[in-house]
C-alpha cells in the first residue's frame, strides 16, 4: 500500500491503496464517490466518464499512481461547482429535455457532453451531428435522441 | 378484514358524469371502498386487487388476445389477493407511498406520483414514491413485467389517494366550521367559502383514525384531470444528473466488501477445485475465496482487486451444458422440433407465400450489471438489489442458504435498467451464497464480460409462415414459431397458470410458454383463418425475456410477410395494411406515422422506407423508418463498433389508451425503438465451441449514437378511453419490424436471419475465456478529450 494525493471536486485527498488500483475503484470503493458508474471496466462503455484537469477521461483505465498531487479530478458530483448557478448548463439541459430513464449512464453522458462542447468551443465552432455520432457512451435504455437534443441545448448556454 | 370490492350501489352524489358508465348490475365504475387505517397520522388504504373489470369472457374469434390478453391475466392473477397499499399523509403535508413494483428506468415512480397527485390535489413534488420491499402476502401482485404496472395499479392507487383526500376534507369541514361540499382543495390546502383555510399537514394528525374504518369514495372523473395526461418530467431527474441517485452498487452497507465471481470458460460450467486458494487469498486487498455453484467467489477491498484475484485464480472446471455446441447445432436442433406447416384447404387457384426466419441469441443485460448486496447470518439474511419479482427472490435466497422465507428480508433498489434481466434473482441468490460461504456481508457484482457470456439470453428462435391469397384477399395465415425454451421460473408462468379455470376455454392445459404466447400474440389483420403456434425445445440455456418475450421476433416475421403479400398483389404496403387492419386504433397510429414520416416520398437507390404495426399491451403502435443501405454508409468506419445500414429517420406512434404521462410514454417509445434497431441490425451473441464469444460493449453491438437516426420523432396519441395501457415494451416490436421491412425494400432482399449482421465476419478480437475477465487498461490518460 502506498499513499496517493490528488484533488477531487476541488478538495485535496490522500488515499492509502496499492499503486495499480484503477482510479474508478479508488473513487467508488475508497472515497465513496458513486456518481461515476461501472459498466465495463475496459474503457468502452464510458459510464465512468469524469474530468481530468478539465478533459473527459475514464477512471476505469487509469492507475491511481498515475495521478499527481496537482491533478484535478472532477466527477459528476462536482460538475455543478464548475459553473455559475445551482447546476451546470448541461445538467439544466438534461432536466429540461427529461433525458434520463434508469439514469445509470447519465452521469457519464453529461460529463462526456460537457467535454465535447468545450472542445468544439475551443475550436471556435458549434457541436455538429458528426460530433454527436462520435459519442461512445452506451445508454442501454436508448435515450440517445434526447441526449442529442440536450447537448445542443446545453451547448447554447455554455 | 374483507377484501375491498366495488360498492354495489352508486354513492350519494356520486357517479353522475355522463359517459362514466355503469356496468351491468348498477355497480358504479368510479365508486370504490377503501380504508382509513388506525395510525397517528392520516393513512389511507385500498386493496391492490382492485381494478377495472377485465374483459374476462370466452373468446369467440380466432385471436384470443383481442378479448383476453396477458395483461388481463396478470390483472386477474392480482385480483384475489386481498392486500392493502397505503398512502400516508405526513405532518409536512406531503404524501408517501411504497409502490410494490420495481423502478428500472421505465418511469413508474413518476407516473405513480402523478396519479396520487391528481386524486389528492397535491403538487407532484409533494408525493414521495419509494419501492416496497418483498411483501410475501402480495403473492403474484408484486411482479414488474409485461408492461403491466400502470394497468394493474392505476385504480387501487387512485382509490387510496381519494380516500385520503376525503378524510382530509371531512377533518377540514370540522376545523373550518363548514361542510365538505363547500370546501375546495388545491395544492395541499383546503379552503372554505369564508376565506379560511388549513393545510394537509395541519390536518394529517387530525384526520388520523384511532381504528381502521371502511370508507366509500367516488374517484375523480377523467374530464377533471389536471395532472394525469400532462407532460411531466421524471421525479428522480435531479438526483440522476447530480450523481445522487443510488443503485445497489452505490449503497454503503457496513462491511459489504466488493465481491466478484470467477466464472467457467464454457456456458454453465462449474468449479471442481481451486489450485491456488492460499496464493490468491494473500493478494493485496483480498479477504476471501470460496467455490460457489456458479464459480469461485472472491471478496476484496476494491472491485479492481477482485478482478486481479479472478485473473490469478487457477481453477479446475467441470464441463458446461453445451460443450462443443455452436449456433448451427442449436439451430439444427430447433429445426427438428418445428411443427409442419399445413396444406391449407383453399381453392385450387389460391397462391402461397412461404417464409422462414431465424432469430439469434441476444443478451438482455442492462448497463448496470447484475449486482446484489447480501448479509447472510445464521438465523436471518438481508438482500439489497434491483429485483422485479422480490418475493421469488426471497424464496430462492431462503432455499439457497437454508433459511425460512420469513427470515429473509429483500429490499428492492431502483435498477439501472432491466429489459427482463432483473425478473430473475440470479444475482441475489449468488450474493447470498457468497455471503454464507464467507460468513461476511458482500457487495456482489458481475463483471461486464460475465453478462453476455454467462448471463440470461433471449432464446434463439425460428418463425415460419405460410399465407395463401386469392383475388386480393388473404385466405389463411399460418405461423409456426419455434424457440429455445424460455425460462418463466421467475414467477410469471406460475402467476398466469394459477388462473386455471379463469382462462379462456382450452388454454388451461398449455405449458407456461405456450400459454403466454397464446395470450400475447395477435395478428390484427383480416387475413381469413389465422393460426399462430409456439413450440419450445432445448433447456440447456439460461434464458428470459428481453423487453418483450416473443413479440419482436413474431412481429418481424409477420410484417415482412405482410409486405411480401402486398408486393405479390401489387399493393402499396401502407394501403394494404390500412385496407386489411381490423381496428380503428391501429389504423390511426399507422396513418399518423405515414403522415408525419411522409410515406411514399421518393428515395435514392439503396435507401427505402419501411412501415409496420403492432398491437399489444392494451394499445397499438406503428413505426415508419427510412434506411440507408448504400455501400458508402454501410462501410463507414467505426472504431470498436459496427456501422452497417443507417436508419436516417424514424417516426413511432402509440395509442396507449388513457395516457398518464405523455412525456414518459414518448421516452419509452424512444427506448423501445433503440432496442428494435439493435434487434434488427446489430445486436446478437455468437455461440461457438460451447461458449458465447461476446464479452463487452465493444463486442456486443447494442445501438450506439452512430446507429441512431438523426431525425427521430415519438408521438403519444391523445388519451383514448379510461384504461391505461402498457409502455415499457410496447415500442419494440413495430420498430424492429419497420427496420426489417425497410431493409428488405432498400436492398431487394428479404432478410432471413436477425440481426442482419449476424453472419458478417466477427469484427472484434475475442477476449480470452481463461481468465474469464479482461484486465482494465492503464492508458486512459491517452484518450482524454
Amino acid at each position: 500500500m502506498s499513499q496517493h494525493t490528488f484533488i477531487v471536486n476541488g478538495t485535496s485527498v490522500t488515499v492509502d491503496v496499492e499503486d495499480d488500483v484503477r482510479l474508478l475503484w479508488v473513487l467508488r470503493d475508497v472515497l465513496k464517490l458513486t456518481g461515476p458508474k461501472y459498466g465495463c471496466g475496459i474503457n468502452v462503455c464510458k459510464a465512468c466518464t469524469s474530468h481530468f484537469n478539465g478533459k473527459a477521461f475514464n477512471p476505469c483505465a487509469v492507475r491511481v499512481a498515475d495521478i499527481g498531487p496537482d491533478d484535478e479530478i472532477t466527477t459528476i458530483e462536482g460538475l455543478a461547482d464548475t459553473a455559475p448557478g445551482d447546476l451546470h448548463p448541461m445538467q439544466e439541459a438534461w432536466l429540461e429535455h427529461d433525458v434520463a430513464q434508469c439514469g445509470y449512464c447519465q452521469p457519464g453522458q453529461i460529463m462526456a457532453a460537457v467535454a465535447l462542447v468545450n472542445k468544439a468551443h475551443a475550436q471556435n465552432r458549434e457541436i455538429t451531428e458528426a460530433d454527436l455520432d462520435e459519442i461512445r457512451n452506451v445508454c442501454r435504455c436508448g435515450t440517445y435522441s434526447r441526449i442529442r437534443e440536450a447537448i445542443k441545448a446545453g451547448a447554447a448556454n455554455m | 378484514m374483507t377484501p375491498a370490492l366495488p360498492i354495489p350501489e352508486p354513492l350519494p352524489g356520486g357517479d353522475a358524469a355522463p359517459g362514466a358508465g355503469a356496468p351491468a348490475g348498477g355497480v358504479s365504475r368510479r365508486g370504490f371502498l377503501g380504508y382509513v387505517m388506525a395510525a397517528s397520522t392520516l393513512v389511507a388504504a385500498a386493496d391492490l386487487g382492485l381494478s377495472s373489470p377485465a374483459a374476462a369472457m370466452i373468446p369467440s374469434g380466432p385471436q384470443i388476445p383481442e378479448l383476453y390478453d396477458l395483461g388481463d391475466a396478470q390483472t386477474d392473477a392480482a385480483r384475489p389477493t386481498a392486500n392493502l397499499i397505503t398512502i400516508r399523509i405526513t405532518e409536512n403535508g406531503e404524501a408517501e407511498f411504497a409502490l410494490p413494483r420495481s423502478e428500472v428506468g421505465q418511469g413508474i415512480t413518476t407516473s405513480t406520483a402523478m396519479i396520487i397527485a391528481e386524486e389528492l390535489d397535491l403538487p407532484v413534488d409533494k408525493v414521495h414514491v419509494t419501492l416496497a420491499p418483498a411483501r410475501p402476502e402480495l403473492a403474484f401482485n408484486q411482479l414488474t413485467g409485461g408492461s403491466n404496472t400502470t394497468v394493474s395499479t392505476y385504480t387501487p392507487i387512485r382509490v387510496a389517494a381519494a380516500i385520503a383526500k376525503q378524510a382530509l376534507l371531512e377533518a377540514a369541514a370540522i376545523q373550518l366550521g363548514s361542510v365538505v361540499a363547500l370546501l375546495v382543495s388545491k395544492a395541499g390546502v383546503i379552503s372554505a367559502p369564508d376565506g379560511s383555510s388549513i393545510t394537509y399537514g395541519e390536518l394529517a394528525p387530525i384526520a388520523a383514525s384511532p381504528v381502521t374504518r371502511p370508507v366509500g369514495i367516488v374517484l375523480k372523473d377523467s374530464s377533471e384531470f389536471t395532472v394525469v395526461g400532462k407532460p411531466q418530467n421524471r421525479v428522480d431527474a435531479h438526483d440522476i444528473v447530480t450523481g445522487k441517485k443510488r443503485f445497489a452498487m452505490d449503497l454503503d452497507i457496513p462491511d459489504a466488501l466488493p465481491t466478484m465471481v470467477c466464472r467457467p470458460p464454457t456456458l454453465n460450467g462449474t468449479a471442481k477445485s481451486v489450485r491456488n486458494t492460499l496464493t490468491v487469498q494473500a493478494m493485496p486487498g483480498v479477504t476471501d475465496v470460496a467455490i460457489i455453484p456458479t464459480g469461485v467467489a472472491v471478496r476484496a477491498k476494491t472491485f479492481g482487486q477482485c478482478i486481479d484475484a479472478i485473473r490469478a485464480l487457477d481453477v479446475a472446471w467441470n464441463p458446461g451444458t453445451v460443450e462443443g455446441q455452436d449456433d448451427a447445432s442449436v439451430l439444427a436442433n430447433l429445426r427438428k422440433a418445428e411443427l409442419p406447416l399445413l396444406v391449407p384447404n383453399v381453392p385450387l387457384l389460391a397462391k402461397q407465400v412461404n417464409a422462414s426466419f431465424e432469430f439469434m441469441f441476444k443478451s438482455s443485460a442492462a448497463l448496470e450489471p447484475y449486482c446484489a448486496i447480501a448479509d447472510v447470518r445464521g438465523d436471518r439474511a438481508e438482500i439489497w438489489a434491483g429485483l422485479k419479482v422480490p418475493i421469488v427472490a426471497q424464496v430462492e435466497v431462503a432455499k439457497a442458504v437454508d433459511l425460512l422465507q420469513t427470515q429473509v428480508k429483500v429490499n428492492v433498489i431502483t435498477g439501472g435498467g432491466s429489459f427482463g434481466h432483473k425478473l430473475f434473482p440470479d444475482h441475489a441468490v449468488e450474493a447470498a451464497r457468497a455471503s454464507k460461504a464467507f460468513g461476511k456481508p458482500v457487495k456482489l457484482m458481475w463483471h461486464r464480460a460475465d453478462e453476455p457470456r454467462q448471463g440470461r439470453m433471449h432464446p434463439m428462435a425460428t418463425s415460419r409462415i405460410r399465407a395463401t391469397y386469392l383475388g386480393g384477399q388473404v385466405l389463411t395465415f399460418e405461423q409456426r414459431h419455434t424457440s429455445v425454451s424460455t425460462d418463466f421460473t421467475h414467477g410469471f408462468g406460475e402467476m398466469i397458470s394459477s388462473l386455471g379455470a379463469q382462462l379462456p376455454t382450452g388454454l388451461g392445459n398449455l405449458g407456461y410458454a405456450e400459454l403466454i404466447f397464446t395470450l400475447t400474440q395477435e395478428l390484427p389483420y383480416h387475413f381469413g383463418l389465422i393460426t399462430q403456434t409456439l413450440t419450445e425445445t432445448d433447456q440447456r440455456f439460461k434464458t428470459g425475456s428481453m423487453r418483450n418475450i416473443y413479440s419482436p421476433d413474431v412481429a418481424t416475421a409477420n410484417e415482412l410477410v405482410v409486405d411480401m403479400l402486398a408486393a405479390k398483389m401489387g399493393k402499396d404496403p401502407l394501403a394494404f395494411r390500412l385496407s386489411t387492419l381490423k381496428d380503428a386504433r391501429t389504423k390511426a397510429v399507422l396513418k399518423k406515422v405515414a403522415e408525419v414520416g411522409k410515406w411514399g416520398r421518393p428515395m435514392p437507390a439503396g435507401m427505402a422506407q419501411g412501415i409496420a404495426i403492432h398491437k399489444e399491451y392494451k394499445g397499438s403502435t406503428a413505426c415508419l423508418v427510412e434506411i440507408d443501405c448504400r455501400p458508402e454508409t454501410v462501410n463507414r468506419p467505426i472504431r470498436d463498433g459496427v456501422g452497417g445500414p443507417r436508419v436516417t429517420k424514424a417516426v413511432i406512434a402509440i395509442d396507449a389508451g388513457l395516457v398518464i404521462n405523455p412525456r414518459g410514454l414518448e421516452a419509452q417509445m424512444m427506448g423501445g425503438f433503440a432496442d428494435g434497431l439493435a434487434m434488427a441490425l446489430t445486436g446478437s451473441v455468437h455461440l461457438k465451441e460451447g461458449h458465447f464469444l461476446e464479452a463487452s460493449w465493444d463486442n456486443y453491438f447494442y445501438t450506439r449514437q452512430w446507429n441512431i437516426p438523426p431525425d427521430f420523432t415519438a408521438i403519444a396519441m391523445p388519451s383514448n378511453g379510461e384504461q391505461p395501457g402498457g409502455a415499457g415494451e410496447a415500442g419494440v416490436a413495430c420498430s424492429v419490424a419497420a427496420v426489417a421491412c425497410a431493409y428488405a425494400r432498400a436492398t431487394g432482399r428479404v432478410p432471413k436471419r436477425f440481426p442482419i449482421n449476424h453472419d458478417d465476419p466477427i469484427s472484434f478480437e475475442v477476449k480470452p475465456f481463461i481468465p474469464p475477465v479482461p484486465q482494465s487498461p492503464t492508458d486512459g490518460l491517452d484518450w482524454t478529450f
